[in-house]
């Protein structure tokens, strides 16, 4: 039984420790928006945040988050309004759209801690999120949007 | 003559014995009934739990999903597993039938209420050092913890070595009984740090080197050593961080088990931050801080650090550009979202791994298990959290983000033999 707070409630939930977060959240708790891509943690899909920090949830078990505050892409914003969900919107940066909550959860990860990022910035912690459609050029311009966007209204 | 001479060593001999017996006899203390909460002042409570989160009593003195401290955690030692007790005050499994003075005796001499002798696995050894009024407190505490009814299991020591009474030898040889006594030419705040960490931390106990006979190396002191598959480093200049643990750092550390110049907390030392320190008040935190920034001497090193720091920050983009090398996009696949740093000084959540001693340590192992185990909400510090990879990559994979952080990130030499230590490490885990 581990019991966590998952945007913005609280949850208990059954699964083994070990299950993977990945799992308890789409099968027991039904928030599918995170998806799986590849279940070892090197293509970003199943990214959501812990604590308000980007984590792959394929490869962290939902004993190891115990107490801890996650954060879906459901979560995000109430209203779905983010300003990275805004800017994505705006730019029609997804293709087939797979890997977009997980470029979205890490990219909002990444404003957090560089919210002016440089395109090395961009390019380091964004590696770790896949996109087979290749639309990178897209993520990275809506980066840089909702980043100019965030700054100038805190 | 020759049967003379044989009677006379049979003689000799038989009177050491005796003699040896006469040293290593402890009177038993009489049992008493268990003292009802009630006959403990609070504040006395409260000192004692603090007293208590300084020595972090309750890791040991629990098992894995065991009741608080009613025993059973099994210590791995070379001479087998040694099973802490039960210091609930239950009368039968506990000590509920233990007086001050028997509580006392065990923690400043290592003797049981029956007068038998404790292991040192029980660090009396460093316990001696606590003042009579601070044994009374964390008394007052002990005693009053939920009873648990539990007996721990029998110590796997092989014959002779099981023999208590034989650790009179021992204590002849290696045990000085005595309280701490302060160092007059060093501040108060030295003086506290040094009592706290000598005495109820027992930091030497895992950072300290043992012999053969498993007494800590006095003349090594801080040394660091291996514990329960983990490398417990240096804590004396001999620590092969890139920049060296000030005050600042050690406070951070153990307060709250990040330091943004160093790392996180991870295996065995983060309940002693988590559980154990998290009890004990800042200023006592920062006295120990302050003891270790001496030990280390990290005054004299700071000049150096700006330049060191600079050189590590310099590595943190390696593998988030066009990457040829396959190692560096592993690297940037697995690792690099989160281990990157931007600009002039790492952030805390973001440890920075050039200027972590997982990867200048002689052994690989640190660097291992946190890539096995990841750092759960009870490890690091607050907000952090890193997967685990045990899963997700191979014994190829981990060797070669290994080799990889080691040639790009330190001047040192290279590891060898790393999947073999991956696989040793994962099969130690898999028998746990």
């Amino acid at each position: 039984m581990t019991t966590f707070d998952l945007n913005g409630r609280t949850v208990s939930v059954r699964s083994p420790d070990d299950t993977p977060l990945l799992w308890v959240i789409r099968d027991e708790l039904g928030l599918t928006g995170t998806k799986f891509g590849c279940g070892i943690g090197l293509c970003g899909a199943c990214t959501m945040h812990v604590e308000g920090r980007a984590t792959r949830s394929c490869v962290t078990a939902v004993g190891a988050v115990a107490g801890a505050r996650i954060t879906t892409i459901e979560g995000l914003d109430p209203e779905g309004r983010h300003p990275l969900q805004s800017a994505w919107i705006e730019l029609q940066v997804p293709q087939c759209g797979y890997c977009q909550p997980g470029q979205i959860m890490q990219a909002a990860s990444l404003l957090q801690d560089y919210p002016d990022p440089t395109d090395q910035d961009i390019n380091a912690v964004m590696a770790g999120n896949l996109c087979r459609c290749m639309a990178y050029v897209r993520i990275r311009k809506a980066i840089k949007l909702a980043a100019t966007r965030m700054r100038s209204s805190p | 003559m020759l049967k003379r001479i044989v009677i006379g060593v049979i003689s000799v001999a038989l009177l050491g014995l005796l003699g040896f017996v006469a040293l290593a006899w402890r009177p038993a203390m009489a049992p008493i009934d268990p003292p009802a909460a009630s006959e403990f002042a609070d504040v006395q409570i409260a000192k004692g739990r603090v007293l208590a989160g300084a020595g972090y009593c309750v890791v040991c003195h629990t098992r894995q999903g065991g009741e608080s401290f009613a025993g059973g955690y099994g210590l791995r030692t070379p001479f087998g597993t040694i099973f802490s007790t039960n210091i609930t005050p239950e009368p039968e499994t506990g000590i509920g039938r233990w007086s001050l003075d028997a509580f006392r005796r065990a923690i400043h001499e290592g003797v049981s209420r029956d007068g038998s002798h404790l292991f040192p696995a029980f660090p009396y050894d460093h316990f001696t050092k606590v003042s009579d009024d601070d044994v009374k407190a964390i008394y007052a505490y002990v005693m009053t913890r939920p009873p648990v009814r539990a007996a721990a299991p029998a110590n796997t020591i092989p014959f002779p070595l099981n023999i208590r009474m034989l650790q009179e030898g021992w204590k002849i040889l290696f045990f000085r009984n005595g309280r701490y006594q302060p160092d007059m030419s060093k501040s108060a705040e030295w003086n506290r740090g040094a009592y706290l960490a000598e005495g109820l931390s027992h930091c030497g106990g895992c950072h300290t080197p043992r012999n053969l006979l498993g007494a800590e190396k006095h003349g090594d002191a801080y040394g660091g050593a291996v514990i329960d598959e983990w490398i417990a480093p240096a804590l004396t200049e001999a620590n092969p961080s890139p920049l060296p643990w000030t005050r600042d750092e050690l406070f951070s550390y153990l307060r709250s088990g990040m330091s943004p110049l160093h790392g996180v907390s991870a295996g065995p030392m983060a309940p002693v931050i988590h559980v154990g320190l998290a009890a004990v008040p800042d200023d006592d935190v920062r006295a120990q801080a302050v003891y270790f920034a001496d030990v280390d001497h990290a005054f004299a090193r700071q000049p150096a650090m700006e330049a060191a720091l600079k050189k590590a920050l310099a590595t943190s983009s390696l593998g988030s550009g066009q990457e040829h090398d396959p190692d560096a996009r592993l690297y940037a696949a697995a690792c690099i979202a989160c281990h990157y740093n931007a600009g002039a000084m790492p952030l805390a959540v973001r440890p920075e791994l050039a200027l972590n001693s997982a990867l200048t340590l002689s052994e690989p192992t640190n660097f291992i298990q946190v890539v096995l185990n990841g750092i759960s909400t009870k490890d690091g510090g607050p907000g952090l959290t890193m997967p685990a990879y045990a899963r997700a990559l191979t014994d190829t994979d981990i060797a070669r983000l290994a080799a990889y952080l080691r040639r790009t990130r330190t001047d040192r030499a290279p590891w060898v033999d790393l999947e073999k230590k991956v696989a040793a490490i994962r099969q130690d885990l898999a028998a746990r």
